[in-house]
């Protein structure tokens, strides 16, 4: 078995267009949360969100490519140029035959969805873009990366709603430590801020119209972000054997599945995927210092969250910190996990934990440490990234400081 | 209009209950007619539809949509009674 470590970074969200700004807003519990500049806001009755305001494709990219790339397969592109740079790898030789990328996405294209049904049904016309398939199809950032960086080895999208990213570097990693690969290009994206995007969750009325506020008892929902974080996953050896910098390890994942209900989740999957993730990296629970949680702001996620975590950590669960970005970059939905690995890796490089801002009231449902409002320093060795997806699964995964 | 109101009020929460109308009490109460989370999210949508009003609903807190009380079925009734005099009074 192979060791996995983490040597680039990048991101594009709401809080920052790179890594650098992204731990800055972390460090200042700075939110990203604001009021949509999008179409027909005015028909939402969900106004705010966690939109990457200023982007100007025109900026990265030429007309050929902005009419091929969706809105997340740019913010995809932007981000994996920044964790390539920070890597010092380079594909085009043999390694590009020994490396791949695995993204999660919930739903890819939304925006060219969205804008070609109105061309066709709110405009009535009859013609539409020859490249809305290649643009919106879920595998479309994956592909464009392998393209871009000659990555040839193993290359898909995995689709599992809210968990997607997690799942995508869960893949990554075990592929590098199988041996398969040398190198793998993972995170994901996600860019569903449009007029169909709000208003499909706005239907299943569990957004908040004001905050994100996980954990915190006068919570009331989620607000949905956008972005990507892209990461190089690298053999250990081979990263050692070029001298590269190494951001932290990659030690454990585990996914698992509720199978018990569509949208509501499951203490019992939860539990399991913890509890696996820490068998899979050979850790005990005392050994675990801060969980970057799902934490969503919705009343079912949090108290089930805190119950697993209460579950699988026992007395150990009131000494760590738990903490949900989310409330600052918003529920980047597939994209989700990638962002929220930099709160991991943060963590252990820096030993500053992101706090879980807008926390106002305690919940004795969630009665763990938090992390409210404000950052700490602390060193921590090991840390957890949860993830549980509608749908009922749970994608988790361990990283140790190295 | 209150009559209609009602009667379609508790033929949408029949239907989601699969129950016929008759046994759908306005004392009831949605759990004890087996409707979960979803149900009340799908039954909300199909008040609204039906008498094209917005309900202020959501699902994070359920005990303190005070404009929207989901106690009893009868009080789901009074809370659509209100919201279409206002909306469309």
């Amino acid at each position: 078995m192979k060791r996995v470590v983490i040597t680039g970074a990048g991101t594009v969200n709401a809080l920052a267009q790179d890594v650098e700004g992204t731990f800055a807003a972390f460090r200042d519990g700075r939110c990203g949360i604001d009021e949509l500049d999008i179409r027909d806001v005015d028909r939402l009755s969900i106004r705010i969100g966690g939109q990457v305001k200023g982007w100007d494709p025109e900026a990265h990219f030429n007309r050929q490519q902005i009419v091929l790339y969706d809105r997340f397969t740019q913010f995809t592109l932007i981000a994996a140029k920044q964790a390539l740079a920070q890597a010092g790898l380079n594909f085009d030789g043999h390694l590009g035959y020994e490396a791949g990328v695995v993204l999660g996405t919930a739903a890819g294209g939304v925006n060219t969805w969205d804008e070609n049904y109105r061309t066709v049904y709110e405009e009535g016309k009859n013609r539409v873009h020859p490249f809305v398939v290649p643009k919106l199809m879920n595998n479309a950032a994956a592909s464009h990366l392998s393209m871009e960086f000659n990555l040839r080895g193993p290359s898909f999208t995995v689709a599992t709603a809210c968990a997607s990213s997690n799942h995508a570097m869960g893949l990554a990693f075990q592929m590098i430590r199988s041996g398969a690969t040398k190198a793998m290009l993972t995170g994901g994206s996600e860019s569903m801020l449009c007029f169909g995007g709000i208003k499909a969750w706005e239907g299943l009325r569990v957004m908040s119209k004001d905050a994100c506020r996980p954990f915190s008892a006068n919570r009331n929902g989620m607000v949905q972000g956008e972005g990507a974080a892209i990461f190089v996953f690298e053999d250990y050896d081979h990263a050692r054997a070029r001298g590269a910098e190494i951001l932290a390890e990659v030690v454990g994942f585990a996914m698992t599945s509720d199978a018990a209900d569509i949208v509501m989740p499951s203490k019992q999957g939860a539990a399991r995927a913890i509890a696996g993730a820490l068998r899979d990296a050979k850790l005990n629970g005392d050994q675990v210092g801060y969980i970057n949680a799902h934490g969503t702001g919705t009343a079912a996620n949090d108290k089930t969250e805190c119950a697993a975590v209460a579950d699988v950590f026992g007395h150990h669960a009131d000494q760590l910190m738990i903490s949900s970005t989310k409330s600052m970059h918003g529920h980047l939905i597939g994209g989700t996990g990638a962002v929220e690995l930099l709160a991991c890796i943060m963590a252990l490089r820096d030993g500053v934990i992101a706090p879980t801002i807008g926390y106002e009231e305690p919940d004795p449902e969630c009665a763990l440490d938090v992390v409210p409002n404000e950052a700490r320093e602390a060193q921590v060795d090991v840390v957890l990234s949860n993830a549980f997806a509608f749908g009922g699964l749970n994608a988790v995964l361990a990283l140790k400081r190295i | 209009m209150a009559a209609d109101v009602k009667d379609t009020v508790l033929s949408i929460i029949a239907q989601q209950a699969v129950l016929e109308v008759s046994d759908v009490k306005p004392e009831a109460t949605l759990e004890s007619l087996g409707i979960d989370s979803l149900g009340l999210v799908e039954s909300i949508f199909a008040i609204e539809e039906a008498f094209d009003i917005s309900v202020p609903f959501n699902a994070n807190e359920p005990e303190q949509n005070a404009d929207f009380d989901i106690s009893t079925v009868g009080s789901i009734v009074a809370a659509v009674e209100k919201l279409v005099a206002e909306q469309h009074g």
